[in-house]
């Protein structure tokens, strides 16, 4: 049970250990990668959004002078792929492998057709024009409300919606999910006032700024080294092998630096084609994706539609929910309907509710995970009611949500109770910051919203070693995306007694460590640190047995304080405590190097809820809107390293507010994305937003030895609501779609 | 007895129980108790994360249970 204690070490905020590199320049990034003789990889994609392939011919490519190697889904192996990727936008390899290489249709427009490597970039892309391809171009599917229709046009005539009894005719619904309790009718009844409202999200992307970047180098016998900018490096070699036909140990992955992933960096888009293009041509090959092919060809999040309908008495008690939500998938299953479906009323008790959500085919690309997938969306459309109800019953939006929220030994709207969470304490902190108790500025909305997300746990593996001066090495296996090495180094100094500065993490390659899911799901600090936690407390026991037998004392008789070996209490032992520094230098003389390692599957991931609140003013002659202030206050469990989880709810607001406010992918009648790029998909910039001010709660998860909960995908979660509900006030009328973007916000008040 | 409460997808293969209490000692009893009942709930329990007692766990195996816990099925969930 982990208490509120006083650390050394953690809760501390020392320089992150990667900065220095970074700021230098001296970072490897994945496309900083360069090998002797290595050649350069493109991507011929498809110029339509629904289209039936009827060939590819690769030879012209092929025939040209400095051309090594072409392909097209015709070399990769044949039948279907059995097995599923994990994750949001995860879905069956099957889906996966037509993802990375297009074989009997296209599906979306930028949908990968074949690929070229050639010895430089500027010929690889010539050479793609040398590629012939015929198609028989179909009616893109583009609206998710009409791809549910019985009669509409099929995105893959093979998906037929997964139910227990598989329906007789395929459909573009690829999953149905529905959570549901008590008596809707009953609820409704009882309430006093009814908000009924439709509420639409937009394709967003993560909007990380470092492309998807690999370089392969594959050898004759079909074995190599593939190097990639990834949030798994292990999961990536289990697809990448898969696809390719090939066994994952023949196959090495490293996870290069990364410049943001956000979950659009869990799935493979590169990696199978350079190894495979790398295996034909006998030379290392590199592929970077533009930026506009980021944005064309990989996952963004999920577009929704969402029909909610809540009931609330007097008091502000919600007496019945009802919601129905569309989540666009892309051209493959899936969108993160269940997310969708399991966070929505997760902070509140509700007696009488029902939710039904639809993970649906588009000819669109297909969507990703994006920071606590499904939730900002679901979200929105929920807490943008419940303000709703709250200024129907003239009554303060924290307060209505304070009498509902959930609290230990409720129970969640997917089924378990709560263990002990940190949603009131939030919201009370919410109640007395003093962003909150000053008056909205003149002309200016006020909105709030809570956000929420699971926290998951899974498989993680580090290793611990101690160097002969007694520093402390750390290998971990899990990219470092969010400052998985400062929190690693940290928890490794806490557990050991040493000082932070004597300890060092490096992320493994697939061959230096064990297995480790992704660094997503906010599981990293949590299951990644746990194992850190439990080498070093095997280090401990290790260095606790050389001091007994240093001293002629039984193990059970030396205890560790402050990173030494120390007589435990009345033992009557006439020796000087042992530093971790002197039982290392000592370590060839007590059995060798000290060195310990541990995997776990992690269970036990602490709920974090967020309470976020803004000041926002709009210019009714433009449309522009201003944030004026805004606030994000976030349950951590404990914070390992408060900067950055300070950071991690500053970055989540800042994109939650982009997606609120600008960002949207906007297709033509053709489904071609007419806004592939940073200048035309308005991501916020620093001078956009105003410092986003940020409290930690601390009420410690009861399963984490230092009592952690994941940080960073909840902070993305209350921002869309927060922006539409102080928008919505300070206009004085509700605006339900987004983004709230100036000429959206100037029909809305023209109308 | 356990209490042990069905997904949403296992519901309609349980014939539309949603509910049922087991007397088993360990989880991996109850999933075996599950599929002899209904055998097509197999695939769907691989496929599903649990909550034991309010703790989740993605991949529960033969983990403990006392006469009066509560199994809850869930879809597994990762995240960005």
């Amino acid at each position: 049970m982990a208490e509120a204690v006083d650390y050394k070490q953690i809760g501390t905020r020392p320089v992150r250990p990667d900065g220095f590199d970074k700021v230098t320049g001296r970072a490897q990034f994945g496309a900083d990668i360069n090998l002797p003789n290595m050649i350069h990889g493109k991507v011929l994609r498809s110029p339509h959004a629904h289209a039936r392939i009827k060939s590819v011919d690769v030879s012209g490519a092929l025939a040209m002078p400095g051309v090594y190697a072409a392909i097209s889904g015709a070399d990769f192996p044949g039948g279907r792929l059995e097995g599923e990727a994990g994750g949001e936008g995860g879905g069956s390899m099957d889906d996966i492998a037509k993802n990375v290489m297009a074989r009997s249709k296209v599906l979306y427009h930028g949908h990968a057709v074949a690929a070229v490597a050639a010895s430089t970039a500027q010929l690889a892309k010539q050479a793609l024009d040398a590629i012939k391809v015929e198609y028989e171009v179909l009616e893109p599917v583009l609206d998710v409300v009409k791809a549910m229709d019985p009669n509409a046009t099929l995105v893959n005539e093979d998906n037929y919606t997964a139910l227990p009894e598989k329906p007789d005719h395929p459909s573009n619904i690829a999953n149905v999910g529905r959570l549901e309790r008590g008596n809707l009718e009953e609820g409704f009844l009882a309430a006093d006032v009814v908000v009924e409202r439709e509420y639409k999200c937009p394709m967003a992307h993560q909007g990380y700024i470092e492309p998807h970047a690999c370089v392969a180098s594959i050898d004759e016998r079909g074995r190599g080294t593939v190097w990639c900018s990834t949030q798994g490096h292990f999961e990536h070699r289990a697809a990448t092998s898969k696809m390719l036909g090939k066994n994952m140990a023949d196959l090495k992955f490293v996870a290069t630096e990364i410049g943001g992933g956000f979950g659009g960096k869990t799935v493979v888009y590169l990696e199978p084609l350079a190894t495979l293009l790398s295996e034909k041509s006998g030379r290392p090959v590199k592929m970077t994706m533009s930026r506009e092919e980021v944005f064309r060809a990989t996952g963004p999040s999920s577009a929704t539609v969402a029909r909610v309908k809540v009931g609330v008495r007097k008091d502000g008690t919600i007496t019945a929910a009802q919601s129905w939500i569309a989540f666009e998938a892309g051209a493959f299953a899936g969108a993160p309907y269940m997310p969708g479906a399991m966070s929505i009323y997760a902070p509140y008790e509700i007696e009488n509710f029902l939710v039904e959500t639809f993970d649906v085919l588009v000819n669109k690309p297909k969507v990703a995970a994006y920071r606590a997938p499904g939730a900002p969306q679901a979200m929105h459309a929920f807490e943008c009611a419940l303000d709703e109800a709250a200024q129907l019953l003239n009554m303060d939006p924290i307060d209505l949500r304070l009498v509902n929220a959930a609290d230990e030994g409720t129970q969640a709207p997917y089924g378990p109770k709560f263990p002990a969470i940190g949603l009131k304490a939030c919201l009370q902190a919410a109640k007395n910051h003093p962003n909150y108790t000053r008056p909205v500025p003149e002309g200016a909305g006020r909105g709030v919203a809570v956000g929420f997300w699971f926290n998951v746990g899974m498989q993680s593996s580090a290793e611990v070693n101690i160097n002969e001066n007694g520093s402390v090495m750390i290998i971990e296996g899990s990219p470092d995306i969010g400052g998985s090495r400062a929190s690693m180094c940290l928890m490794a100094a806490e557990t050991l007694g040493v000082d932070y500065d004597d300890v060092r993490a490096q992320v493994g390659d697939t061959e230096s460590t064990g297995f480790c899911n992704v660094t997503g799901g906010s599981r990293t600090t949590f299951a990644t640190g746990m194992a850190v936690t439990q080498a070093c407390e095997a280090v401990i026991a290790d260095c606790k047995r050389r001091a007994a037998m240093t001293w002629g004392l039984d193990e059970d008789q030396v205890e560790w304080e402050d990173g030494h070996a120390v007589p435990g209490p009345g033992v009557n032992a006439d020796v000087k405590p042992m530093s971790l520094a002197e039982l290392a230098r000592k370590a060839g003389k007590t059995g060798g190097p000290i060195t310990a390692r541990a995997s776990l599957n992690a269970q036990g991931a602490g709920a974090a809820f967020s309470v976020n609140f803004g000041d926002i003013r709009v210019d009714r002659e433009t449309g522009k809107v201003d944030v004026l202030s805004y606030t994000a206050i976030q349950d951590a469990g404990k914070a390992i390293h408060p900067a950055y989880v300070e950071g991690q709810l500053q970055g989540g607001a800042a994109q939650g507010i982009g997606w609120a406010l600008n960002e949207e992918y906007i297709f033509d009648d053709n489904g071609v994305l007419e806004n592939a790029g940073f200048l035309d998909y308005r991501i916020p910039v620093a001078s956009d937003l105003p410092m986003i001010d940020t409290q930690i709660v601390e009420v410690p998860n009861p399963s984490h030895p230092f009592g952690v909960r994941g940080v960073g995908e909840t902070p993305i979660v209350a921002p869309l609501a927060v922006c539409a509900n102080a928008v919505s006030r300070s206009l004085e009328q509700r605006i339900t779609d987004l983004p709230m973007s100036p000429p959206r916000l100037l029909d809305a008040i023209e109308d | 007895m356990v209490r042990v409460v069905l997904a949403n997808p296992m519901v309609e293969v349980a014939q539309g129980q949603r509910e049922i209490q087991l007397c088993v000692d360990n989880f991996r009893e109850l999933t075996l108790v599950l599929i002899d009942r209904w055998p097509a709930i197999q695939e769907l329990l691989e496929r599903s994360a649990v909550a034991i007692d309010g703790q989740i766990y993605q991949d529960a195996f033969a983990e403990p249970l006392r006469a009066d816990s509560e199994v809850f099925f869930m879809p597994r969930i990762e995240g960005g």
